[in-house]
This record gives C-alpha cells, structure tokens and sequence, in this order.
C-alpha cells in the first residue's frame, strides 16, 4: 500500500471510524462553486467531502448535510455515484460531523443541491477518472480505449473488463489528475440524476433502526428536562422542589441560566430549572411536579389578538417606503376605473417536528462531546465554544437523524441546554423537550398582517399596487429592537413581485417582536404568498376576469430579470408551470355541487411552482379533494424524491392553512399539543398529483421549501369559488372552516 | 416493582415504577428505539405497539397493564409487517422516517384485521397516526400494495 493511501486512511479512521482502506476523495466546497481542488497534502489529509472506494467495491460517501427527510443523502449520492459509473447497490452513506472543512453545512434555505451538485458530480467524475488511468496503466493501453460502465472498467478493444475494487490499489497510488481533465456527463448519458432512486436509508426507516437525535444511547447518561418560564426571557425568582425530589429515578434538580447570545450571532437558550432522572418519564414527571415563581419580565403583557388589531391598524397608515418601489400609486387609483382592498393576516406557527428538540452531550474538563439533531450543526459547533470557553477544536458536534426540521432544528439552543447540563451535573445528559416544550418555546414563524389596494382601469388591467406588510423580524433573535421586517425578509416575495406592474408601491410597518421569531419552511413565502395570490384572486374576481388568465396577463410579457445571484427571474417559466397545472386541472370543467377551484403561483428559491386546489365545501365543512402542482426547479436530481417533498409540502400548507395558530395570552403560548395544534391527518388528505418541468438543462433550485406557499391562497380561493366566502385570515377553523 | 416483559417474543427483566407509560420503559430502560415519541398523550401515533396483537399507544400505557402480555415493537417481525416494508420500500414512503415506526405498526395492525382494508378503512385506524412530513398518499398506496404483493404470494 503507497504511504499516501496510508496516511489517507488513517486520517479516514480517525475522523469517521471507518476501518477499511481505499481510495478516497476530498474537495474544497468552501470555493466549489466556482473552482474545484481535489487535495490530498502529504503529511494531512483536509477533504470536505468524500468518496471512498474499498477493495469489495463498496463505495462510501459522506454526507455533510443534515437529513430532516428532504432525501438530501440519496440526492448527492446520485450524482456521484451518476459521475462514477457506479451500481447504486454498492453506495452507502456516513454523516459528517459539524466541521467548517465541509463547507458550508447549514441545511437551510433549500440550497443543498443547488450548491453542491456540481462539486460532488466533479469527485465522482475524478475517481472515475483515476479507474480508467488505473486500467489503462494494467492493461498498458491507451486511456481512450478504456471507459467506465456499472462498477467496472472495460476495455474497449478487447471486451475485457476490471471490477472497480480490483483496481483500488492501483487506483490510489496515483496523483489525483488536474480538474481541467475532468470532464463531466452530458444530460442524456445520466444514469441516476434526473431519474427515481430509492432512499438509501429505508432499510433502517422501516425497521426503527436509524438513530435520530433522541435514540442516542450512550454508557452512564442521564436524561433531563427543562422547566421554562411560560413568557419569553422570564427568569427563575424561586422555586421548591421537594415534591419533584420525590419522584422516583429523579436524581437532581438545578437551576440553569438564561445564556444571551451576543448581538449578530448565536441562538443561546432560555434557562430555567433541570430536572435530572435515570429516564425520561421521571424528569418529565419531576418537571411537573416543581413548584417556580418567575419574573416574567416585559414580555407579559403581550397578547396576540391584541397585537392583530394593533398590526391591522398599522397597515391601514402610511409606513416606511420599501426600495424597489416605482410608478405613482396614488396617481394611478385617482385615475382608476375601480379599486379594490384587502386586509390579510397570518398568525404565529410553530414547526413541530414530529421528532421534538432533544440533545445529548458530555461536557469533560477541556472538550465536548455533542449527539444531536441539528440542521446547522458549525453554528452549534462555534456556540458551545462561545458560551462554554472550550476551544473549538476541542468540540465534535454529531449530527444524527432529524425527525423533520423545518427550520426549527437550525437553533440550536437545545444543544445549549444540554451542555449546560452535563457540565453541572458533570456526567453524559440527554435533554428531551416534551411536546409541549416544543410548542410554547419555539422560535415562531412570525404573525403578520398586510394591506393591498389595487387599481383596475375600464379594461380591467392593474394600473396600480398598494401593499404594506407588518411582521415581527427574524433579526429580532439576534439584535434586540428589531421592529422593522429587513431587506431580506421583504425580498422573500414582497420586493421581488413576479408580475409586471407599473405602479408598484411597497410599505413596511412597525411591529416588535415578543416571542423569538425563527424561520419555518418557506418562510416570509408564506405571507407574500398568502396575500399575492389572494389579492390577485380578488383582481380577477372584480375584474369578472378568469383568474389564471389574469395571473397570465399580470405576470406580463416574456422578460428575465437578473438580479444578484446566478439565478435570474425568467417569467416564461412561471407562466409555463401555471398553463402545465391548468391543464393537469382541467381548469375551466364543470365542478360538481359545493366544489370550487382555486388557484396560486409564486416564485421562491428560484423555483417556479403553480398550484391548483378542488375543495367541497359542505356545511363548512371543507375537504380539500384534489391538488394539481407543478414545480420548475431546473435540473430535477431525483425525481421520486421531488415528488414526495412536494406531496409533503400540500400536507405542511394545509396544515398551517386549516388549524396553523400559536396565540399568546399575558405572554404565554395559549397551545399545548397536538389537540390544540393540529396536523392534517391520512383522512385529511387529498389525491396530489404532482408535474416536474424537464429542465435537465438548467440548474438545479429549490425543492423542499417552494411547494409550501401555495397552498393556502389556493385553498382559501377554491374555498371562495365554491361558497362566494372571501377567507382573509389564517386558519380556516377560526373562521368557521373545519 | 420488577416485571417481566414479553417484547418481540424475547422476555426481559426491568425494575420500574409500576405507573411509568411502556414507552419508556421499551426506550430507555430495555433500550429498544425504534418506538418514537411524539406526543405523549395518544394524539400521534409515533408510540405505536402491539399488545396481545391489540395496536395501543405504549405512551399512555402503564407497565403495570402489560405483565404477561406479548409486546411487538417495530423491531419485531410478522407476515404482514414484511408484505407492508416492502410494499413502503416499493412506494419510497418515509421522508424524515420518524413516523414511520409507528405508521407500519399501526398498518400491520389494519392487515391483521381486515384483510383487504378499503379507504375508509385506512383512515379509520390510520388516522390516529401524524406524519409532519406528509407521506398520507403514499402510505395509503402502500397498505394496498401489501395486500397485492400478499396476495400475489398466497
Ligand atoms: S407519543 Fe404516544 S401517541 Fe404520541
Ligand atoms: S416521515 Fe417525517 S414525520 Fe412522517
């Protein structure tokens, strides 16, 4: 074995406990997007990501993105293994632990394989490259002569072929070749990308055996549960614990304080008083059983209704102008054949994931040690070094199995909290929130309320758009004071409006944040989405316009907009998806009696999606009987898998849409768990068909997040063909809807 | 007290509150995950088991009601829970997975049942199960596969 492989390997032992040799990969993804350099250095080996081929032929990959059932371990995979030529039944996939070396590990913004198909289509078309060399180099032929097919590499001339683990050793001696030689496949030759591949982790989904963040078992930990104030940021003045004492396995009772992240950065935790047991029923039953008076701080007096009438009056006065502005409104509506307006208001809502927050942790003297769900595991990472005075590299940060995520795994204050624990208690501690933890100290996705005005002239064209929007902001969590929605916020389907308006007016209003504020899937796409598509709908309505005609018109003339990123706004795509579901709907049919169709669009993470929604509506009861969807995300990786992320965004929007409400009453969130925090169920769901847009030329975009803003508008406008009932707040059960 | 439980057919010996719920007990003190929490008070289904072949929420069920009886956990095995793994394999139904254990239990309980579950049977015993990720369709596609692939094999 050459010295290289040896040091490879060794290295390879160390960070993952792989103990087999091969040949392995690595490249830089801080710089992939642009510049690909495959380095193996001498004395160290600093990959990012990785391909390791054993002599059996199995092939490893490392995964460095969190998986919360987005498929994302399968989807990179599949384009390796695509690049490689190899047979999928030799792939298996390991996690990578939290490491800036990876890149950019933060599992958000729908961005995995917008980011990282490129670089991890180039590794796997290096190695093949370096089989070939291998082979050629065995059979002393030309390279050209030799090409790559399932797991082998076959002589063209001869018929002959080598089986990949055959040429490892070879392989691995040689130097990793120049990324000007790597050449990448043509769309047609794909063998795995654009097609349907299996999960590579079902064997373990069905049969209970793959470790989320709560199966974490490790020799002598102890299991905990945390007691916090019901107002946001209230503090612990006294509390009695001799009744929790007495509940039997509770070992120990603290009191952990509230860490504050620094301004910018970090997420911190809230503190309160742990309970410490040897299971996690009897530090759930100790945390019942303590008796605490709080301070509950300013936050107390903070009551959602009310902070609804206070946004609604807010809209209803001038707010700050929003850049990007242009035309004369107020000109425009003077002149205006007719106007129309429209309040529309989103409450509060909180993730929960079916796996709640959990985290298992061992604080020794001068190093960590953490196990956890976490969809950003780095951030964890530079958190725990932060609050605890540990250096950094004295922390590894496991990331297991997430039980769903949906934003609300990218805070890692659980992972705090555990911490804080074990250093206290200085023993292995699992912190488990109970449900009703997860739901009253989420970080919420944000309650908001906006206002639009439209003008129709006497051809029933827009000729102007009002809108003002009022949300507590994301930034909120980072720097106290925050009132404002920021730029970045706005610009999630507010600033980057995808019709073609004239006069176009945005205002942004007031409004403070009295819970934290966190980011949930698809984020501020949900209010842009809500109250565009509903306002359009209403355009239409008074238009006497067919309203996917008039999304078309307002969506306007074929033009592309580029703007910062790579990825500029082409209105041809998004009116393509809306004719596709158009007809997938059969839009115009004759319904049966109490049915209605409704229809939405929207644009987010550069994905173009179209929806079209069949409700009937019986005695206000609704059903949602059918949902058509189209989706234009670029070059579709895996097929299958897009499917069921948007299958299982309709879920997540009819959720939020029909019971999605987390209300506040002197400060306190008012649900507790799933009884006042509904999830759609099996007997709630509709038929779904999905269409994905061949654009294998394109690429890549957004997959898990853009389905979920279309939903609701659709819904609410189905609900409106079928009843002449306008719903202008969330949910539908508070309006009657059930 | 000490009991003795009867899980997948393999007897283990724990020493517990009487009053502690069996997910507990089968989580942390047997050691075997699989089965989820979600809830905590029988609104999700994620705790999911069998009892004497009756589906229960091991959440709200003491271990004191359990001595004796036989447990079936997701880490067990039977005719019908294998048709419905490869019938959920054949859908590519889990996302997350975390619901999982509890959607098969609660579905080899369904087949056990009835042998040809129509819809409105599905949603009947299938609608106490939550899945955050949204596989419904593909879950209901699935219990049908399992009856043809069933019945293929008979
Ligand atoms: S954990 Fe038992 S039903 Fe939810
Ligand atoms: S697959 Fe994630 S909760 Fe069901």
């Amino acid at each position: 074995m050459s010295k290289i492989q040896q040091i490879n390997r060794r290295d390879f032992v160390k960070l993952f406990g792989l103990a087999s040799g091969g040949i392995i990969l690595g490249c830089n993804t801080t710089t992939v997007e642009k510049k690909f350099k495959p380095t193996i250095s001498k004395d160290y080996f600093e990959p990012n990501l990785f391909i390791q081929i054993e002599k059996n032929g199995n092939i490893t990959l490392i995964a460095s993105r969190s998986e919360m059932g987005q498929g994302i371990r399968t989807s990179l995979a599949s384009a390796i293994a695509d690049e490689l030529e190899a047979d999928w039944d030799y792939i298996s996939v390991k996690q990578a632990i939290g490491h800036e070396k990876y890149g950019n590990q933060n599992t958000d913004g729908s961005r995995s394989v917008r980011t990282k198909l490129e670089p991890m289509r180039k590794m796997g078309a290096t190695a093949k490259l370096m089989l070939i060399t291998a082979a050629a180099q065995k059979w002393n032929v030309a390279e050209s002569v030799c090409k790559a097919e399932n797991h082998h590499i076959i002589n063209t001339q001869t018929n002959e072929k080598i089986f990949y683990g055959d040429l490892v050793e070879n392989a691995s001696q040689l130097e990793i070749p120049d990324e000007k030689t790597v050449q990448l496949k043509k769309v047609g030759d794909f063998k795995y990308i654009g097609k349907t591949l299996k999960s590579v982790d079902l064997k373990d989904f069905t049969h209970g055996t793959a470790t989320y963040g709560i199966d974490v078992r490790i020799p002598n930990m102890k299991f905990a549960a945390v007691a916090r104030c019901p107002v946001t940021f209230g503090t612990v003045k006294s509390f009695q614990k001799n009744n929790a004492e007495k509940v039997a396995g509770v070992e120990n009772i603290i009191q952990i304080d509230r860490l504050k992240p620094p301004t910018g950065k970090f997420f911190g935790m809230l503190g309160g008083v742990a309970v410490i047991a040897n299971n996690t029923w009897a530090a759930f039953q100790g945390k019942l059983a303590l008796d605490i008076k709080w301070n509950k701080g300013e936050n107390e007096t903070f009551n959602s209704e009310e902070f609804k009438k206070t946004l609604t009056d807010r809209v209803h006065q001038v707010g700050k102008l929003v850049p990007g502005s242009h035309g004369n409104v107020n000109s425009a509506f003077k002149k205006a054949q007719q106007t129309i307006e429209a309040t529309y208001h989103v409450p509060f809502l909180a993730h929960a994931p079916m796996e709640v927050p959990n985290a298992t942790a061992w604080y020794q003297k001068d190093k960590i040690e953490v196990w956890a769900p976490v969809q950003d595991p780095q951030t964890a990472r530079s958190e725990l070094a932060h609050f605890f005075q540990i250096p950094v590299e004295n922390i590894t940060v496991n990331v297991t199995f997430l039980g769903g995520g949906f934003g609300r795994k990218s805070k890692s204050d659980f992972v705090v909290e555990a911490v804080a624990i074990s250093k206290e208690i200085k023993a292995p501690v699992q912190v488990v929130w109970t449900r009703e933890d997860d739901i009253q100290h989420s970080f919420y996705h944000a309650t908001s309320t906006q206002y639009l005005k439209g003008g129709l002239d006497k051809n029933s064209k827009v000729t102007g758009w009002l809108q003002r929007v009022g949300f507590p902001s994301i930034v909120s969590s980072f720097k106290p004071l925050s009132d404002y929605a920021s730029g970045f916020e706005l610009g999630q389907g507010f600033t980057k409006n995808p019709y073609e308006l004239q006069n176009f007016r945005l205002e942004n209003v007031k409004a403070e944040a009295n819970l934290r504020i966190g980011w949930l899937r698809s984020v501020v796409h949900i209010h842009s989405g809500f109250g565009i598509n509903s306002f359009v709908d209403e355009l239409a309505f008074a238009a006497k316009k067919d309203a996917v005609q008039f999304h078309l018109e307002l969506i306007g003339k074929d033009r592309i907009i580029k703007g910062k990123s790579n990825y500029p706004y082409n209105s041809k795509r998004l009116k393509a998806v809306l004719n596709q579901t158009a007809k997938m709907a059969n839009w115009g049919k004759k319904l049966p009696q109490n049915h209605g169709l409704g229809v939405a669009i929207h644009y987010s993470f550069y994905s173009y999606v179209a929806t079209i929604v069949e409700v009937s509506v019986k005695n206000k009861n609704v059903k949602v009987e059918n949902v058509w969807t189209t989706i234009d995300c670029g070059l579709a990786l895996n097929k299958d898998n897009i499917k069921n992320q948007l299958e299982g965004a309709t879920l997540f929007g009819m959720s939020l849409a029909m019971y999605g409400k987390i209300s506040t009453e002197n400060g306190a969130v008012e649900q507790h768990n799933f009884f006042d925090y509904q999830m759609t169920r099996i007997k709630d769901a509709p038929n779904i068909e999905i269409h994905i847009m061949d654009k294998m030329e394109e690429p890549p975009t957004g997959v898990g997040e853009p389905g979920v803003p279309v939903i609701a508008p659709a819904i609410c406008n189905a609900i409106f063909n079928a009843t002449g009932k306008r719903v202008r707040s969330l949910p539908l059960v508070d309006q009657g809807f059930a | 007290m000490k009991t003795d439980l009867i899980i997948n057919k393999k007897t283990y010996t724990v020493e517990v509150q009487k009053d502690t719920p069996l997910l507990w007990v089968i989580r942390d003190i047997v050691g075997l995950t699989g089965t989820k929490f979600g809830c905590g008070v029988s609104q999700c289904g994620a705790c999911s088991i069998l009892l004497n072949g009756k589906l229960v929420k091991s959440c709200s069920t003491l271990v004191s009601e359990v001595a004796g009886k036989q447990i079936f956990t997701i880490e067990g095995t039977s005719e019908n829970l294998e048709f419905l793994r490869q019938a959920w394999n054949a859908g590519n139904v889990p996302q997350c997975g975390y619901c999982q254990s509890g959607q098969l239990i609660a579905a080899t309980s369904l087949l056990d049942k009835i042998e040809k579950p129509t819809d409105e049977d599905i949603d009947a015993v299938m609608s106490a199960n939550i899945c955050r990720c949204g596989t419904y369709s593909r879950i209901r596609k699935a219990i049908h596969k399992a009856v043809a692939l069933k019945n293929k094999t008979l």
